[in-house]
C-alpha cells in the first residue's frame, strides 16, 4: 500500500502533460511523469519516494509510437519492454529488454521509466549510448532534438519540467553484428552484476557496460585500446581492465575485483566473437 | 484528458463483470480487488515485483496487480483466479500435485493460464520463461512444470 494520496491525471496530448506539470509544480504538488510506475510504485510503498500528483503519459499517441519511419526508428517513451522484444525492429534492444526483470513486468516497465528512473543499471541505456541516438524532449520551449552524448553525463540530465518523449536511432545501427552479455550475481533474474553491449561498426567496436559503475558507461577511451590493431588482446583485455579507476562498483552484489574479473572475460568474449570472426 | 483527484467512484470490469467501486489514485490493483472486492486470490508476498503471487491478467497478460495502481485497469479487462472456472490449468494442478501449501497458487494459475491462452505452443525455454516470474516458496515447479506442460499438450492435441 502507498501511505500518502496523490492525484491522477492522464493528459492526451504532450503539450497538455507539461502544462500540468507546470501548474501542479507551481501549487508545490511536487508532480511526477509516470510511465510504467514499477519503480515509482515500489519506491512510494516503502516512503523513498513522494509525488503529490503523477501525470500517467501512456495515453498521448507520440509516446507510444514504436515504428522505422524515413531510415530511422522512431520509439515512443511509454513504449514497453514487451513492445520492444516482440516488435524486434533492434534485436540488441530486444535482446536486452528480455533479459530486464521479468516477462509480466516487462509488460510494464516503459523505455523512458528505465532511462529516467533513479535505479543505477537503466540497461536499455546500453544501445542508446552504442547508437548515438537522438532525443525529442518536450519542454518550455516545445520540442527540442538532442543527440544523447550532448545530454548524458552519468544519466539523462532534462530539465525540471521536461518529458521525454521519442527516442530515434538511425536505421543502420539496427542490423550491425551485436554481443549482449548479462552476469548476475545468482538467479537469471536480477539487477546485473554487469551487462555488456557491443556493436561492430565496420572495423570499429563500441561497447557499453551497466553495473560497472554507479550509471551506464560508453568509454571512448576502453574503445580506442579495444580497437587498437597494435595491441595484443591479452594485452588490450588487461590495459583496459588495469585503467578502469576506483569508482568500479564495491558492494554485496559483487566486490570491484570481482567485477573487473568477469569484464575481462566479457572483453574476451567481444574480441572473439567480434573481431576475431565478423 | 483522465483526471482522478480524490477517492471516487469507478467501473472495473472483474471477471467479466462491471464492478463500482471506490478508488484513490493511490491505490494499487491488489489492494483494491482484495479489499474492496473482496477478491483475495490474488496475494500479497512481496509487494514489490518480485514474487508473483498477486499476478492477475489484464487485457490477457499477466500483470503483477501490486505494482499497477486501479485507475490504470479503468477501460481494461482484469481476470482474477475467481474468474477461472474449471479451466485446464486448474485440472492440471491438481492431477499434477502442483501445490502444498498454496500461497503462490492463484498467481502461478494465472501466468500458466495466460501462457496456455497466448502462446500455446510454447517450447521449453518459453515455459521456463514464464514461470519464472513466479517464486514457489515450497518449491514446487516441478510439478508446476508439469501442470502447465499438460495444458499445452492437452490444447495441443484437441487443435490437432
Ligand atoms: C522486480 C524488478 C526487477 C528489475 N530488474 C531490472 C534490471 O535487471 N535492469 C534494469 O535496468 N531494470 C530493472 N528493473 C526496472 C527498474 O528497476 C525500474 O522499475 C523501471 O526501469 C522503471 O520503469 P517504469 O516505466 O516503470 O518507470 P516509472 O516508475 O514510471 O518512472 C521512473 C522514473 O522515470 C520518470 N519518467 C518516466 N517516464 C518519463 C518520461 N517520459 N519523461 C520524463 N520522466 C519520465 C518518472 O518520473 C520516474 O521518476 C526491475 C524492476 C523490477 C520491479
Ligand atoms: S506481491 Fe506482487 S510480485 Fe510479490
Ligand atoms: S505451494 Fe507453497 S509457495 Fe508455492
Amino acid at each position: 500500500m502507498i501511505p500518502f494520496d496523490f492525484e491522477y491525471y492522464k493528459p492526451d496530448t504532450v503539450e497538455e502533460a507539461h502544462k500540468l506539470y507546470t501548474q501542479l509544480n507551481l501549487k508545490g504538488k511536487k508532480p511526477i511523469y509516470y510511465g510504467g510506475g514499477t519503480e515509482f510504485i515500489s519506491m512510494a510503498r516503502m516512503n523513498n519516494r513522494y509525488a503529490g500528483a503523477v501525470i500517467d503519459i501512456k495515453g498521448i499517441p507520440e509516446c507510444n509510437v514504436n515504428k522505422i519511419e524515413k531510415g530511422k526508428l522512431v520509439m515512443g517513451s511509454a513504449v514497453t519492454l514487451t513492445k520492444i522484444a516482440e516488435s524486434n525492429l533492434f534485436p540488441l534492444l530486444g535482446y536486452i529488454s528480455r533479459r530486464i526483470a521479468d516477462h509480466t513486468i516487462q509488460g510494464k516497465i516503459t523505455l523512458g521509466g528505465n532511462l529516467l528512473g533513479t535505479i543505477i543499471y537503466k540497461e536499455t541505456m546500453l544501445p542508446l549510448l552504442l547508437t548515438e541516438c537522438q532525443l525529442v524532449i518536450y519542454g518550455r520551449d516545445g520540442n527540442r532534438i538532442v543527440n544523447i552524448i550532448d545530454i548524458y553525463d552519468r544519466g539523462l540530465n532534462l530539465n525540471e519540467g521536461e518529458v521525454l518523449v521519442q527516442i530515434t536511432i538511425d536505421e543502420k545501427y539496427l542490423t550491425l553484428p551485436y554481443r549482449h552479455v548479462k552476469r548476475t550475481k545468482l538467479e537469471k533474474i536480477d539487477y546485473p552484476l554487469i551487462t555488456m553491449a557491443a556493436i561492430k561498426d565496420g572495423d570499429n567496436i563500441s561497447v557499453a557496460f551497466s553495473g560497472l559503475y554507479q550509471y551506464p558507461i560508453r568509454s571512448l577511451e576502453v574503445e580506442r585500446l579495444l580497437n587498437d590493431s597494435k595491441l595484443p588482446k591479452k594485452k588490450k583485455v588487461l590495459q583496459i581492465v588495469n585503467n578502469l579507476g576506483i569508482e568500479v562498483l564495491d558492494d554485496i552484489g559483487g566486490s570491484s575485483e570481482f567485477r573487473k574479473f568477469i569484464m575481462e572475460d566479457m572483453l574476451n568474449q567481444v574480441i572473439e566473437k567480434l573481431q576475431e570472426v565478423c | 484528458m483522465i483526471e482522478i483527484l480524490e477517492p471516487s467512484i469507478v467501473t472495473l470490469n472483474v471477471n467479466g463483470v462491471d464492478r463500482k467501486v471506490t478508488v484513490k489514485p493511490s491505490d494499487t490493483l491488489l489492494f483494491t480487488l482484495r479489499n474492496e472486492l473482496g477478491l483475495t486470490g490474488a496475494k500479497p508476498g512481496c509487494e514489490n515485483g518480485d514474487c508473483g503471487a498477486c499476478t492477475v491478467l489484464v487485457d490477457g497478460w499477466p500483470i503483477k496487480s501490486c505494482l499497477m495502481l486501479t485507475v490504470e485497469a479503468l477501460g481494461k479487462n482484469i481476470l482474477t483466479v475467481e474468474g477461472l472456472k474449471n479451466t485446464t490449468i486448474q485440472k492440471a494442478f491438481v492431477e499434477n500435485f502442483s501445490f502444498q501449501c498454496g500461497y503462490c497458487t492463484s498467481g502461478f494459475l494465472m501466468v500458466c493460464h495466460a501462457l496456455a491462452t497466448v502462446q500455446p505452443d510454447a517450447n521449453e525455454a518459453v515455459i521456463e520463461e514464464w514461470l519464472q516470474s513466479n517464486i514457489c516458496r515450497c518449491t514446487g515447479y516441478e510439478e508446476i512444470g508439469n501442470a502447465i506442460k499438460s495444458t499445452l499438450n492437452q490444447i495441443n492435441t484437441m487443435q490437432g
